[in-house]
């Protein structure tokens, strides 16, 4: 028979399993635009390791790396590098720099409508685009329809991109129009004869995608997995966790180590993304 | 105003039995009004129309574990109950301390001190702050300022109250909802007929016995009112929880206070305006806004029958 | 029966004279501390809104912010020689952070902030602009002259190296989005209102007053997805303009979400006239309709303003709306550009932000801007209101 101690004591050891499970759960939270992706990884991982716990949430890029500083996630997403002011933030408050890991790649589509005839544009031709400088399709080869010029949000990690790469720092056209979300953009692309747009691979439903190089009288490249991956492409970015290194341990570090491997990357191609090459995969 | 109306008014009144500027001007008011009404109806219309083929008992009943923006995987039960439980935390603290200074303010304040005139115009003007305003102070002082000061306190290793949560987007929403508990429940309170308190007191009933005894109970329809009013009109607001707890994806539900939620409003937003392809998550916009609609609508309809009750058997009991 | 109202017979304002003391009845005297503690309380959180909004603000409204590119930097290997206040001050802590960071973090913060600034691309760091601190009250409000342009320009491009916040494209944004609204929903409003209060027999108001108040029900995230899926095509198809999502669709949209206010405000002032009025004016021959707009209409008038400033209070501070139509920061007053409004800027770009950075603090800055405006609006119909009725009911 159970004494009163003993069941105390049972009540007890139940409590301390129970805490111990709720220790065990791992949050990955950040990127909207990973949000997709770190989910699969997620399911994945809970299917595969019995008793593990992985909890995803968006939120933003930024609001990744505050939690991350605050302690309030474990993993953070981001479709960005950290910025200097993020590191100094995490190094106050827990004395170390993240650790980053690339986890996928990305490559930045561009998008026209399918009854435009020009397939294929250097950096520095979407540079004048998106710039205003080049005001119609005629400029660039095509045929004498004015362009329209659609852009994303600027809180957005895509729009950032593409302002640092592709205009090198210069504002956007004024005439832009903006849109919420990629899908927006190629909605009207997809109904603008004169309309060019860009954002993720994935996305490319109803209209042409364009060939790009980086300088005039380069190499055109699709935007395949083969020509970012071969870094031939000139449009592409890393998409990376960051961890804090005093929690990177355990299941934690067992996460970050299988979405690295050969597993966790076969999920990256299916949200729409492309997987590290084989040099930067966990062994 | 000196320019008084009765001057100038017999200049423009005819005498004659037929007015066509008279017949216009009252088909034109009547037009406006029909307009309005139509806006309406176009709007629950459309909702309607392209929002319920979409309920099946699967999409209000199912987590959605991979994509939600896939017709097959999309579906809303973490966010009808994450919405639900907001809601309802809300209502827990804003009834009592809505109640609580509609009763000071009726029945203790004095009605033209100048402080009783100050509290007046702060309420009727937390009424018109901007919803998102509602958002930032939530953010900075639930979220940052309170949850930071428990965890604090407790020496928390990692923020377990510091960070958006269900309670801090709660506590923002009763804070924001607390001037339509607190003006619905002063009206109920004037509508009691002084003779009922007098009644009570002169049988030697305090002042607290009478108004828990005799005047609550009597203006409890008024307050029931105002509560299903804020609540409904809680449960639609997105931009007070963007930042204080809603989240993007969850595969759980939450389980306690300090959890994230997903929400109806906010996913809402999101299939708006992120939805990889938006064709294809057209048909699930229109039944997470069917669903959300029918949230808001029975509970404005309650809220708008009780009233309408309540009217009438005042005006009966004249 | 008299026609007095429990105010009129003072009482709320000391129970018909009865008094009857708590004293000698602790449990009574402590309920009633309490009611008042309570409800202190909930008056305290309007100022508390104010003070924290405020508060992440100030460092912005006291130009304390600095948004340069291009910061002075101390090398890690110049630590040892540089005096600890001045490493404090250089690193942004407080003395009590200072103190509990050791040395060899300090070190690490010191190279981060070398490393940070070693990665700014050379085309960012040989822009004219690196040393500009666009968080300064002259670049929040006036036009500048950025490299890269012919002119000095409104810009609101808080992404990137060179962060420019001039905030005039969004006060333009919003108010060019409201006074749509504004022009669309006020006449509808009060012809409904006046045809409602004055004109509609007894048994339509009963179907109509509630029909209107479900419009306000409907959440204002639903309003902005019928906009953004319905409306935006209806509009573009009946005006044939270009961009598909602009102010104008935004402006529409809002002006539902205005209506069934300045329709419940006005209907209100308009009801308050007293009966008298009206019947006089039908005595002498009037028709209803006269009655309505010559007698009522004028007597109502301050209500009807403050209908209309109540509105536009409720329309500027409007989120979801704005942000599902459309969001790009144009400096342009054309009706069917983009907008983005002030509060669209907010729900936006706070979720990427660095708390404490400039963007951060400015952000808060606009919330503190928005609280202020809609304090006034709301003060000022509040006030006309509350006079009106006083003086139709004959108080003056």
């Amino acid at each position: 028979m159970l004494t009163m101690k003993n069941k105390l004591l049972l009540l007890a050891a139940s409590l301390a399993t129970a805490v111990q499970v709720l220790g065990g759960s791992i949050t990955i939270k950040g990127s909207d635009t990973m949000v997709v992706l770190a989910q699969k990884w997620a399911e994945a991982y809970m299917q595969k390791t019995p008793g593990a716990k992985v909890q995803v949430t968006g939120g933003g890029s930024g609001i990744g790396f505050a939690a991350l500083q605050n302690g309030q996630t474990d993993l953070a997403t981001a479709s960005r590098p950290i910025k200097a002011k993020e590191t100094e933030n995490c190094i106050k408050s827990f004395g170390k720099r993240p650790t980053e890991y690339k986890v996928a790649l990305d490559g930045i589509t561009i998008y026209v409508n399918p009854v435009n005839t020009v397939t294929q544009l250097t950096v520095d031709e979407l540079e004048g685009i998106y710039t205003g400088k080049i005001k119609n399709w005629k400029d660039v080869g095509g045929p004498d329809i004015p362009i329209t010029v659609y852009s994303r949000e600027n809180s957005s990690g895509t729009y950032e991109f593409f302002k640092e790469h592709v205009l090198k720092g210069k504002d956007f056209a004024a005439s832009a129009q903006t849109q919420q979300g990629t899908a927006g953009v190629v909605q009207a692309v997809m109904k603008d004869k004169g309309g060019i747009g860009y954002g993720g691979v994935g996305y490319a439903s109803g209209v042409n995608r364009l060939k790009i190089a980086k300088t005039k009288g380069g190499t055109y490249f699709e935007p395949s997995e083969e020509a970012v991956l071969a870094e031939s492409y000139p449009l592409w970015r890393y998409l990376y966790i960051y961890v804090n290194p005093a929690v990177n341990t355990g299941e934690v570090s067992s996460l970050l180590k299988w979405i690295r491997s050969d597993e966790g990357q076969k999920l990256v191609s299916e949200a729409s993304y492309y997987p590290l090459p084989a040099s930067l995969r966990a062994k | 105003m000196s320019s008084s109306p009765r001057s100038d008014a017999p200049r423009t009144l005819s005498k004659s039995g037929m007015d066509w500027g008279s017949s216009l001007g009252t088909a034109v008011s009547l037009a406006a009004t029909v307009f309005i009404l139509l806006i309406l109806f176009v709007i629950l219309g459309n909702v309607v129309i392209n929002g319920l083929p979409q309920l099946s008992w699967r999409f209000v009943s199912t987590i959605p574990k991979k994509d939600f923006f896939d017709k097959d995987s999309a579906a809303v039960l973490p966010m009808i109950i994450g919405t639900s439980i907001r809601v309802l935390v809300m209502t827990v603290f804003v009834i009592p301390i809505g109640v609580t200074t509609a009763v000071y303010l009726t029945e203790y304040a004095r009605s033209n001190s100048w402080y009783t005139r100050v509290i007046r115009a702060a309420i009727s003007n937390l009424a018109g702050v901007p919803s998102i305003v509602f958002g930032l102070f939530g953010a900075g002082f639930f979220v940052h300022l309170i949850g930071g000061g428990i965890d604090d306190m407790f020496g928390a290793t990692s923020p377990k109250w510091g960070k958006p949560a269900l309670i801090w987007a709660s506590l923002t929403l009763a804070v924001m909802t607390l001037p339509v508990v607190i003006v619905a429940t002063e009206e109920s309170l004037r509508a009691i007929t002084p003779g009922l308190r007098e009644a009570s007191l002169a049988l030697g009933a305090t002042k607290l016995q009478t108004i828990l005894r005799i005047v609550l109970p009597n203006a409890l329809p008024g307050i029931l009112t105002g509560g299903i009013l804020a609540v409904s009109r809680a449960a639609g607001e997105v931009a007070p929880i963007l930042f204080t707890g809603a989240a993007y994806f969850l595969a759980d539900l939450p389980r306690s206070l300090n959890d994230q939620f997903m929400d109806l409003g906010y996913h809402t937003y999101i299939l708006a305006s992120q939805a990889p392809n938006i064709e294809k998550a057209r048909p699930i916009l229109y039944g997470t806004v069917f669903v959300l609609l029918l949230l808001t609508f029975s509970l404005n309809a309650i809220a708008i029958f009780a009233r309408a009750r309540i009217r009438r058997r005042m005006r009966s009991g004249h | 029966m008299t026609e007095e109202t429990p105010e009129q017979r003072g009482v709320d304002r000391d129970w018909s004279g009865i008094r009857r003391s708590a004293n000698g009845r602790p449990l009574e005297w402590i309920a009633e501390k309490m009611i008042q503690g309570v409800s202190f309380t909930a008056i305290a959180g309007v100022f508390l809104i104010f003070l924290f909004v405020g508060k992440e603000a100030f460092p912005v409204i006291l130009s304390q912010t600095d948004s340069r590119l291009i910061q002075p930097i101390i090398p890690a290997s110049q630590m040892a020689t540089t005096p600890p206040e001045v490493l404090q001050r250089y690193l942004g802590l407080s003395v009590r952070e200072f103190k509990a960071l050791d040395q060899e973090t300090l070190k690490d913060l010191m190279q981060a902030r070398e490393d940070g600034s070693k990665d700014i691309p050379e085309y960012a760091r040989s822009d004219p602009d690196s040393g500009v601190n666009g968080s300064g009250w002259s670049y929040l409000l006036t036009p500048h002259q950025w490299s890269g342009y012919d002119r000095p320009q409104y810009i609101w491009q808080p992404v990137g190296n060179i962060q420019k916040f001039n905030i005039i494209p969004l006060f333009v944004g919003s108010l060019k989005t409201t006074l749509i609204g504004l022009f669309f929903a006020v006449p509808l409003a009060l012809a409904a209102a006046l045809y409602v209060s004055q004109l509609a027999p007894v048994r339509v108001k009963e179907w109509v007053k509630p029909g209107i108040e479900m419009l306000a029900g409907i959440p204002s995230v639903v309003v902005g997805a019928f906009a953004l899926l319905v409306l935006a095509t209806w509009l573009q198809s009946l005006f044939h303009y270009e961009v598909r999502l602009n102010a104008f669709v935004a402006g529409i949209a809002l002006g539902f979400a205005v209506i069934p206010l300045v329709f419940s405000i006005a209907e209100d002032a308009l009801t308050s006239v007293p009966k008298s009025y009206v019947q006089a004016a039908l005595a002498v021959g009037a028709s209803r309709w006269q009655a309505a707009r010559d007698i009522v209409l004028p007597a109502a008038i301050p209500g009807v303003f403050a209908a209309v400033v109540l509105g536009f209070g409720r329309a500027i501070g409007e989120t979801m709306i704005v942000l599902i139509v459309c969001s790009a920061p144009v400096m342009s007053w054309n009706l069917f550009d983009s907008a983005r409004s002030i509060t669209t800027t907010i729900a936006a770009e706070m979720g990427e932000l660095v708390p404490g950075s400039p963007h951060y603090r400015i952000l808060f800055m606009l919330g503190t801007i928005l609280f202020a405006v809609t304090f006034l609006t709301n003060l000022l119909g509040d006030f006309v209101i509350n006079r009106l009725k006083r003086r139709l009911e004959g108080k003056r």
